[in-house]
């Protein structure tokens, strides 16, 4: 069971491959939909027979899809904690579903640009993740394969309310819109209460990177959306893809260009000290790193730096994560070795590169 | 400083912009006396008494809480008091069970929303779309196909948008 997740540390999934409309600053697109399958309780009521027959419904519905044929089906009950744990830094299960309990699993593309989680909060949770800021394209694609699942068994579905969920805070379309962004420049100016402020305008939520409850990462940041009743998926997508997102985007680029323009020495500071550190440290934490590797990547961006590809960088945000790590080291690590191996692997990555 | 426009004789110190249904604005500007006397001058209580306030919110919260606690869903079991302290509902019935509190707290959640105007299920009919909001969005799609280079789906999206401005 394990053995498709040793060979997917060595790569970042597809859309980590730092392409795609506005990607310097939009690291990715993820849109999910919440469904939960008809006649079963939500899970809070369910037990385990009914949570694996949910999980044996799903499952069964995915297979018998004929576009859902190369997906990737993962024990999550089963799976030993570390490959849990490494699941959830490839943003391919949430931290909910990998601490969880009962019958569970998932299904991915290998390219990882698609996951079905089956009995998360629902019942199921689709998720489409692209690269840059790509919602029309992702809403598309998951769209398409809610009708693939759907063609196999019946969701609850309520004439005023729409698709019912566990959460009623997700009733409705059931989607969640995350656009996860970069945006070191804002942070460094002090300016991302303008980032608080859009979002706030247009009723969305600015989350950490690895979403709810999560914090703000080496720069990153999640804006999604929080209604989902009352205004079509169509709407909802437009909010970010024409409104919102674009307007960030301008923020950021304009503080790069002041810093830029008035303060360079002090940019190619932040830069260089940064690239400093990752080539020199003997301990580095993931938290350290992140924030180091978020400075090379504006650095990179804004053209005060070519010595490293984007494809490196972008895997190693990924690679210093602790079960990434531990992965590629191929045993288990305590937090200082951790350490450690961090800064070693780091530094070899960037001596060759 | 103006004089009052309805005794023209004070000087107007109160001074009002209404915002007709048209949009249409329309300013005013009287004179304390007059302004009381169209009624316009509302001075807010000496007083609140805070107390009765508070009395009446807890009663009223308390009638509330005993009629609520007696709701239970009877296919899963789910009191209304539970949902409320955990969050998450135990069933799709719970919907209708609790239609009355839950209904109010989704339109607070949701922006005042109540019905749902999205996706609909294959198996229970396509939704009557508007065509020209579909054109929106397939042109929406072409620019975002365009931006990512994937020239393919561009020039499929184009097509769609061709067979859809055929009259």
């Amino acid at each position: 069971m394990t053995a498709p997740l040793d060979d997917v540390v060595r790569h970042a999934g597809e859309w980590l491959r730092g392409e795609g409309p506005l990607h310097e600053i939009v690291i990715s697109t993820r849109v999910r939909l919440a469904r939960n399958v008809r006649d079963f309780p939500f899970l809070s009521r369910a037990d385990a027979d009914a949570r694996r027959e949910v999980a044996e419904t799903v499952t069964t519905a995915v297979r018998r899809a004929p576009t859902l044929r190369d997906l990737v089906h993962i024990d999550v009950e089963h799976l030993d904690e570390l490959d849990r744990l490494l699941l959830v830094e490839r943003h391919l299960i949430s931290r909910q579903h990998a601490e969880g309990t009962g019958p569970r699993c998932v299904a991915f593309r290998p390219d990882e640009a698609a996951a079905i989680m089956v009995n998360e909060e629902d019942h199921v949770r689709i998720q489409v993740m692209r690269s840059g800021l790509q919602v029309e394209a992702a809403w598309e694609q998951i769209n398409a394969i809610d009708d693939a699942i759907e063609e196999h068994l019946d969701y609850e579905f309520h004439a005023q309310y729409g698709y019912l969920t566990a959460c009623p805070t997700n009733v409705g379309t059931g989607i969640r819109v995350s656009v996860m962004l970069h945006l070191p420049a804002l942070r460094l100016t002090n300016e991302l209460e303008k980032v608080g402020q859009a979002a706030r305008d247009m009723k969305l939520a600015v989350r950490g990177l690895y979403g709810e409850g999560t914090e703000a990462l080496g720069d990153f940041f999640q804006i999604s959306n929080q209604v989902t009743l009352g205004r079509s998926e169509p709407e909802i997508i437009d909010d970010f893809s024409r409104v919102v997102i674009p307007k960030i985007v301008e923020y950021e680029r304009a503080a790069r260009d002041v810093l830029l323009k008035n303060r360079p020495a002090a940019l190619d500071d932040k830069v260089w000290r940064a690239m400093g550190l990752l080539k020199s440290a003997r301990l580095i934490s993931s938290t350290e790193a992140m924030q180091y590797l978020s400075h090379v990547r504006m650095g990179l961006h804004v053209g005060r730096l070519s010595t490293i590809d984007l494809q490196t960088l972008n895997e190693l945000f990924l690679q210093v994560q602790p079960a990434h790590l531990q992965k590629l080291h191929g045993e288990r690590l305590t937090g200082e070795q951790r350490s450690l191996e961090r800064a070693a692997f780091i530094r070899a990555r960037l001596s060759t590169n | 400083m103006g004089l009052c426009e309805r005794c023209k004789k004070a000087k107007a110190t109160f001074h009002l912009t209404n915002i007709e249904r048209s949009g249409a604005k329309v300013e005013r500007h009287l004179c304390d006396r007059c302004a009381a006397e169209e009624g316009l001058l509302q001075t807010p209580k000496a007083t609140i008494d805070l107390n009765e306030i508070l009395e009446n919110f807890v009663a009223s919260s308390k009638a509330g809480a005993s009629e609520l606690s007696q709701l239970v869903c009877e296919h899963c079991g789910i009191s209304y008091v539970e949902f409320r302290n955990q969050g998450l509902l135990g069933c799709a019935h719970d919907y209708d069970v609790f239609k009355e509190p839950l209904g109010r707290l989704l339109e607070r959640t949701h922006d005042g929303a109540t019905e749902h105007t999205g996706k609909v299920p294959k198996s229970l009919g396509t939704t009557s779309r508007k065509p020209h909001a579909d054109l929106r969005r397939l042109k929406r799609q072409l620019e975002e196909a365009v931006a990512a280079e994937d020239y393919e789906r561009a020039a499929q999206l184009r097509d769609r948008i061709r067979e859809l401005e055929q009259p």
